[in-house]
């Protein structure tokens, strides 16, 4: 189990990206590849945290911040995903399975966070909902509050998601890791072929509508298996 | 004296702090954000350094009218509420009629969302999240994969909410035919395009790096994922490609597990 003083960093971490999904500043550090390649740079081990990223980035890939939508919340989750594979894929015997148990983690965490969001979201609500009197009459101080709230509630959530799914996970993950019966190389296949077709998946659904896109798609396919070839 | 010249002289000139604080607020524009009221308070908090010039300043009633309605319902992308801001501010301060500024927050939304959504989330998002993608299947490390993403996204970001807020100001209630601009019209068609042709070359790479240098599992996998990817499409996005995900790797661990 992690102590406080293991959790703090990552739950700071994990709150500030959480903020950075929608209240603040949309720069995109909650994109699973930078959150997670934070959080295991956090966890000792940043370049683990940047395999975990690009899987979880590959099976985000498809997720659109569309305002009113429900959507999955990326940036807490890939920080868990990315501090716990960068934790406990050091191992060469079960790292490839660390890695599908913490893409596991990290995608679990973002549906939760996707209903945490929805929770502040209408917390947020109630707090209009309370103050619409005095926003209505023009006071700066409620307009100013409503949206200092909404931040802290932002930050807090995340923090919260963050120490309660490392808290969560990282007990299921050591559970799991010792019972692991299949092979490194099926364990990668398996975890990197599904994130692969959601992204190709998610690749074309965002563009098929576009004239001439799927040609664009299949041509680059072309070329990128052309390109594995040429690297193997 | 030529007519954009004209045009530039009578454009009002707000102080740089004050455009410097409506810039800043507007990076927490959705602070707030709820099923009620949308962005409507992130509006109010952004334009509000602006309004603080109006006649009495902040213990003035033009400030507390101007506040209260700009905290109403509003709708916008993050990004392009910059427009909207920039654009209410120059209303409330030019002294627009609370009718006709009524009218433009109803205007607005619509077209403001729908560009927002398709230039930013569906194209310049999963651009950049490709770009990095592709530089982490060609070998580079962490830091550079993240200065990469973060560094090409931001660019356009940061540079479209300056661009809105400029935009706003300088066009007021006539900022609409600013939206016709070629980047907001013809980019997310251009987007699209170079977003699939870099999924394309990125993913087989990424799961190179993903998998390591095997030949036969690298085919199977990247075959497997065009194949699956077929059947995800044909679904029209009814299931998300992450929720099909999470259920094979949660049958596939259990399945390792209990073996």
């Amino acid at each position: 189990m992690m102590s406080l003083i293991e959790l703090l960093p990552l739950a700071l971490l994990g709150g500030v990206v959480g903020m950075d999904v929608v209240t603040f500043p949309q720069a995109m550090i909650s994109r699973p590849i930078v959150a997670a390649s934070l959080g295991g740079a956090l966890a000792g081990d940043p370049l683990s945290g940047l395999v975990a990223g690009a899987t979880l980035e590959l099976i985000a890939l498809e997720t659109l911040p569309v305002g009113a939508s429900r959507y999955p919340e990326w940036g807490s989750a890939s920080v868990v995903g990315g501090a716990l594979f960068a934790d406990r894929g050091g191992d060469p015997t079960h790292q490839a399975a660390a890695l599908v148990l913490s893409v596991l983690a990290g995608v679990a965490t973002a549906w939760i966070g996707g209903w945490s969001m929805y929770q502040l979201r209408r917390l947020n609500a109630f707090w209009a909902h309370r103050s619409s009197d005095r926003v209505q009459r023009g006071d700066r101080g409620a307009v100013m509050s409503l949206q200092l709230r909404g931040l802290t509630g932002d930050l807090v959530r995340g923090m919260l998601l963050t120490i309660a799914a490392l808290w969560v996970t990282r007990a299921m993950l050591d559970f799991s890791l010792a019972r692991w019966t299949v092979d490194a190389t099926t364990s990668r296949a398996i975890v990197a072929g599904i994130s692969g077709a959601a992204a190709l998946a998610a690749a074309w659904t965002l563009t098929h509508v576009t004239t001439a896109a799927r040609w664009f798609l299949i041509g680059g396919l072309a070329l990128g298996v052309i390109l594995v070839l040429v690297m193997l | 004296m030529s007519a954009a010249a004209r045009e530039r002289t009578a454009i009002p000139l707000l102080p740089l702090r004050t455009q410097a604080a409506m810039f800043v607020r507007l990076f927490a524009i959705q602070g707030s954000w709820n099923y009620e009221l949308l962005v409507g308070n992130g509006v109010a908090f952004s334009v509000e350094p602006a309004l603080r010039r109006l006649d009495g300043g902040v213990n003035g009633s033009a400030y507390r009218e101007a506040l209260a309605r700009q905290a109403r319902y509003f709708n916008a992308h993050p990004y392009l509420a910059a427009v909207a801001v920039g654009a209410l501010a120059r209303a409330e301060l030019d002294g627009n009629a609370p009718t006709q500024i009524e009218r433009f927050r109803t205007a607005l939304p619509g077209p403001l969302g729908s560009v927002g959504d398709r230039l930013v989330w569906a194209g310049w998002l999963p651009f950049c999240s490709l770009l990095a993608l592709l530089a982490f299947g060609l070998g580079a490390g962490p830091w550079a994969t993240l200065l990469l993403f973060l560094a090409t996204y931001n660019v356009g970001h940061i540079g479209l909410r300056a661009w809105g807020l400029r935009v706003g100001w300088r066009h007021g209630l006539r900022v609409a035919s600013a939206l016709g601009n070629p980047v907001l019209r013809q980019g997310p068609q251009h987007l699209a395009r170079a977003v699939a042709l870099l999924a394309g070359v990125a993913i087989p790479l990424a799961l190179l790096r993903l998998i390591g240098p095997d030949r036969n599992v690298v085919g199977t996998s990247v075959l497997a994922a065009m194949l699956i990817s077929l059947g995800l499409a044909r679904l029209h996005g009814r299931v998300p490609g992450w929720r099909v995900a999470f259920g094979v790797l949660v049958i596939f661990a259990l399945l390792s597990i209990a073996k």
